[in-house]
């Protein structure tokens, strides 16, 4: 009796302390609720730009706009004309290729292919006014665009094919009585639009992304945090926080879900201790492009065809472009699974002018990472292949002219002639083009770092810890368990228990047998 | 015959435990090693964790128990009857012949148990703690970050893990069987329950052949 009580006097304790150390108390707030509660406080500016003189006149120009900006932000134009938005590139260290200035003006992508010569089309993104070629001053202040990021009417547009310049249907004075902090409209009207349109480029910067829910973006759920891009992107002299791979190399200015999340952010160990080897981006982006659709294969060589000396373009059932005569064919997905490749923040780049193997895809910006390399992670991306013009006797890259400003320039999109488009092109690059042209395969790698999902939707266990079809199938060269395993080292040890088996089976089965008879023996 | 106390009451809850414990770890393993599906792979994981740390904490005790009592001299290999043993297994056991190896209080083992529970307790066990505790623990949370051992991949630790069970597997089929290869088919089963077993009392002295350990108050 004595020792029943004590044992019972002994769990009870046991059981006393174990509930003591595992309870959590309900009124502490986690982290996760104050970052929520910060984010959910919505500053309204004090200033009311709409009551200023300056602003209260009828602006002809865009350039008399950012006069009045500049005539109070004294100093402001020359921090923007500080940033990659202005500048267009920024020196960046390459590994193997040293020192380079890097940005859109001067690399090649397989989307649009390059600026050179496509100015007047693709500036229209620029931050400035006029950037229409190479000979645009990046010194004038007065050509910077300080609507394009702070209207706050959701109405500033730029021009097609107007380098830079506002749409004619913009208010100016309008919206430069209502400016302010950048919201999801400004970022967006480039940046979900690269490429030539909705969500070409990244996959995860969509127009979906200007009123989300939170299944699409949890961070900027218009029901939800309703978080703006500079909440994350923030910007100090406005130098922009964050940069893509696309054009730029360094592990550096990079925006990282650890600045507020910690990089032990689950209650859960076993889910930290991933946080070694995986991004926080491969399990909580499960799927990307999740509204609309991106762009994932662009074959430039069916470009040209024409109907009646006429360009067309075939949109799929859903009304998506499959073929222009101006760009190719296009293969585009939706509700993807990411690819995931090793990441240690650094990437190389083609550069003009750089040879290579066409026997094999060029990949235009390779990020580098392996598992044995302590500052690499798992990433998710989105690897966008193509099929674009290079010289075939001197392998490299052709930068074609495509946009056409006059008749007879050798642009693409109205001649439809490659050797045209190849040599007006090379010749603004300072390239020679040897007359021959083909077409290679590229790939351009694209992290995928948007669309954040409820953590109810994050990746699962087996979605990786598997051996058939994993997330992580592809990637190799070390062990994940559930996922791999030896094949001898399996073989021989079914093959042990099933001899074991099937001794214990024949055993025991000869032992009944001979039962009868060791009887009689008896 | 003469009922003796053969297994004491710890040495029992020893028993049973580990058994019920490399059971559980032998399921939740298989799980996480991708073989079968059951509890789900997080939870095969959490409870795999939870009984290893439990299982380790049976062993601290297991092995005072067996230092403190000497009985670890039990497990001494010994070429003496190894041949008789196997014979015994392969032959004698349908002609109804005697147990080359009389089992007593103080020699419970016959030379192959000795050979098998050795080989276990000095290889098959330690390398699977170790292999576990380096799964475990070659990342380790700190406060802020997470540190991880200068290992090159989990793959050679992994890999030793996968044998040890596969061996574990093949050691618990075997001995599920040869529990009934006692005097009677359930008395070995009996005797591990109760911690009471008929054992032959003739020629005890002679066929006792080890040192004897110091078992303090065995019998009743």
């Amino acid at each position: 009796m004595k020792r029943i009580v004590a044992a019972l006097v002994f769990a009870g304790a046991l059981f006393g302390l174990m509930s003591i150390a595992l309870h959590k108390n309900s009124s502490d707030i986690t982290p996760e609720e104050r970052l929520k509660e910060l984010y959910a406080r919505k500053i309204k500016p004090s200033v009311d730009h709409s009551i200023f003189p300056q602003l209260k006149k009828k602006f002809k120009r865009p350039q008399e706009v950012t006069a009045a900006c500049i005539s109070c932000h004294n100093g402001r134009a020359a921090e923007v004309m500080h940033s990659t938005h202005w500048n267009w590139e920024r020196t960046e260290y390459i590994a193997g290729k040293g020192i380079r200035p890097l940005g859109k003006k001067n690399v090649l992508n397989n989307f649009c292919i390059g600026i050179t010569g496509n100015e007047q089309s693709c500036n229209k993104c620029h931050i400035g006014y006029g950037y229409a070629d190479a000979k645009f001053n990046f010194n004038d202040s007065l050509n910077v665009d300080c609507l394009a990021c702070h209207d706050n009417t959701a109405t500033y547009t730029k021009a097609v094919g107007g380098a830079g310049m506002p749409d004619t249907s913009v208010n100016l004075s309008e919206v430069a009585r209502h400016v302010g902090k950048p919201e999801r409209t400004d970022c967006g009207t480039c940046h979900f639009f690269g490429g030539g349109g909705n969500n070409v480029k990244h996959g995860d910067l969509d127009k979906a992304l200007f009123d989300p829910t939170r299944e699409v973006d949890v961070h900027m759920a218009s029901d939800g945090e309703d978080m703006q891009c500079v909440d994350c992107h923030t910007a100090e002299k406005h130098q922009m926080l964050g940069k893509m791979y696309s054009v730029s190399s360094m592990n550096r200015n990079r925006v990282e879900c650890e600045r507020c999340h910690t990089s032990m952010p689950h209650s859960d160990d076993l889910l930290n201790k991933h946080t070694l080897k995986v991004a926080c981006q491969t399990c909580h982006i499960p799927t990307y492009a999740k509204v609309n659709p991106t762009k994932l294969h662009w074959d430039w060589s069916t470009a040209g065809r024409l109907r009646n000396g006429e360009p067309f373009e075939e949109t799929d059932s859903a009304g998506t472009d499959v073929y222009m005569s101006i760009k190719g064919s296009f293969i585009w997905g939706r509700q993807l699974k990411p690819e995931y490749v090793w990441f240690n923040g650094t990437a190389t780049h083609y550069l003009v002018g750089d040879t290579f193997d066409p026997s094999k895809p060029l990949k235009l910006n390779e990020l580098f990472g392996g598992y044995d390399d302590p500052d690499a992670k798992i990433y998710p991306v989105k690897i966008h292949r193509a099929n674009q013009i290079y010289d075939t006797q001197y392998k490299y890259l052709i930068q074609p002219k495509t946009v056409s400003n006059r008749p007879g320039d050798g642009g693409y999109w109205k001649e439809f002639n490659w050797q045209r488009a190849a040599e007006e092109g090379m010749k603004l690059v300072n390239l020679p083009y040897s007359g021959k042209y083909g077409f290679a395969e590229t790939e351009m790698y694209w992290p995928v770092n948007h669309m954040v999902s409820p953590k109810e939707e994050a990746v699962k266990c087996t979605e990786c810890h598997t051996r058939e079809n994993g997330r992580l199938a592809k990637l190799g060269g070390f062990y994940i368990p559930g996922r791999d395993y030896d094949p001898t080292v399996e073989w021989m040890g079914t093959g042990i228990v099933a001899l074991t088996l099937a001794g214990v089976i024949l055993h025991g089965g000869a032992r009944i047998a001979t039962r009868r008879k060791r009887k009689e023996s008896k | 015959m003469k009922k003796e106390y053969v297994y004491r009451r710890f040495e029992r809850f020893w028993h049973w435990t580990q058994a019920a414990l490399i059971i559980f770890l032998g399921l939740t393993g298989f799980e996480i090693h991708g073989s079968l599906r059951f509890f789900g792979y997080d939870q095969a994981v959490r409870y795999h964790n939870m009984a290893a740390t439990a299982f380790l904490i049976l062993i601290a005790f297991a092995i005072f128990w067996h230092f403190t009592t000497g009985e670890w001299r039990q497990y001494l290999p010994t070429k003496k009857n190894l041949r008789a043993q196997a014979e015994y297994y392969i032959f004698g056991i349908f002609r109804n012949a005697p147990h080359p190896t009389r089992k007593t209080v103080l020699s419970k083992l016959n030379p192959l148990q000795k050979l098998v529970y050795a080989g276990l307790k000095v290889l098959v066990i330690p390398v699977m703690v170790l292999t576990g505790l380096l799964t475990m623990f070659y990342r380790y949370p700190q406060r802020y970050e997470v540190l991880s051992l200068n290992i090159s991949g989990l793959r050679v630790i992994a890999i030793l893990h996968t044998i040890g069970a596969f061996l574990l597997v093949a050691f618990f089929i075997a001995h599920l069987y040869l529990i009934t290869t006692g005097n009677t088919v359930t008395s070995n089963l009996k005797a591990m329950i109760t911690g009471y077993e008929e054992l032959s009392d003739e020629d005890e002295k002679k066929d006792a052949p080890l040192p004897t350990p110091e078992t303090g108050e065995a019998t009743v």
